[in-house]
């Protein structure tokens, strides 16, 4: 097997285990998008052009809040901006490629491809194919998450509402904050947001709670990176 | 829900991914703003996490016998202890199942 088959390979094998807690993230994103009145074509369509948990969460949520679109488009903005930090980091070892493969790789760089191609590119620096890597683990997130989706709108013309399964939303965001719980710093900056979040839901315009809230975290946040930063 | 909006936040999406990769040479970012960037998730997520649980459908604050108040305590303990996504979500769902079905009926 040449050198460019053994990396898709490796990203691949690597990803997988992953991809077990997305699969009931997509399903319930498929539910719910059902749920909230979406057509089936449209809770899929935004699978394939936005492709990210997270932000599509937040869009039907804010539409079944009745936000604007550019409240919307603003807040999806804010829960994206972490891709900046997975795309410095990974410029280093990504910049010598051709626009294409930039063009491509852009499009699958998602929380999961990068924590494993992350680990991946420190300890293969020198493989010329290391991009590979990437590519493998990327589409594995993105067929996984497009497979699941559709399980969700199959099954959430079946299940009932009485369920509650809108709570999973919640559930599912806390989730993803679990190794975040045992840093103090984290902590605090979670608890503003969600304060801010749950007081500026009725009483800021606009549904713009999400965008108000994000912004007071990230001063608190700042303010602690410079407090640790003048201890050293 | 109109599908210009589904494009619009796609492009901000495929941008915010694109945008470094595509401009920097090299890491230019100073550890200041890596450290602040890392921060984002916790700053937005509980933004998402906690109106639903907290407000009702009515709009106001519900904090008394409130079930989904209680299964994200137990959630949070279980997610805390296992480091587990599915433990997390699952445990969250069923303590709140057995609420809603049983405990408060």
């Amino acid at each position: 097997m040449n050198n460019r088959l053994k990396t898709l390979a490796k990203g691949i094998t690597d990803v997988s285990p992953l991809m077990i807690p997305v699969v009931p993230f997509g399903i319930i994103y498929g539910v719910i998008g059902m749920e909230l009145g979406l057509s089936a074509y449209m809770t899929f369509g935004m699978s394939i052009i936005i492709f990210g948990g997270a932000s599509q969460i937040v869009l039907l949520q804010l539409f079944s809040g009745g936000a604007s679109s550019l409240i919307a488009i603003t807040s999806v903005g804010a829960v994206n901006s972490r891709h900046l930090l997975y795309g410095a980091v990974f410029s280093e070892y990504l910049s010598h490629l051709k626009l294409i493969w930039k063009i491509i790789l852009s499009y699958v760089l998602i929380d999961q491809a990068f924590a494993v191609s992350n680990s991946y590119f420190k300890k293969n620096k020198e493989n010329e194919f290391k991009h590979y890597h990437l590519l493998g683990a990327g589409f594995t997130c993105w067929i996984i998450w497009q497979i699941s989706t559709i399980l969700g709108i199959v099954l959430g013309s079946v299940i009932p509402e009485e369920l509650g399964l809108s709570f999973t939303i919640s559930l599912t965001f806390l989730a993803l904050l679990i190794n975040d719980f045992r840093n103090f710093k984290n902590v605090i900056v979670m608890l503003v947001s969600g304060i801010v979040a749950t007081i500026g839901y009725n009483t800021i315009p606009f549904q713009a709670y999400i965008i108000v809230a994000a912004i007071s975290a990230l001063l608190v946040a700042t303010l602690l990176t410079l407090i640790n930063l003048k201890k050293k | 829900m109109l599908w210009s909006t589904i494009i619009y936040c796609g492009i901000i999406t495929y941008l915010t991914r694109f945008t470094m990769i595509f401009l920097l040479k090299k890491d230019i970012l100073n550890d200041k703003t890596k450290k602040v960037l890392s921060y984002v998730p916790s700053a937005i997520f509980p933004a998402i996490i906690f109106p639903p649980i907290f407000v009702d459908n009515t709009g106001s604050l519900d904090f008394e016998g409130n079930p989904k108040i209680l299964a994200a305590i137990l959630a949070i303990i279980v997610g805390y202890i296992s480091r587990s996504i599915l433990a997390t979500i699952f445990s969250g769902l069923i303590s709140y199942w057995f609420l809603i079905f049983v405990y408060y009926q």
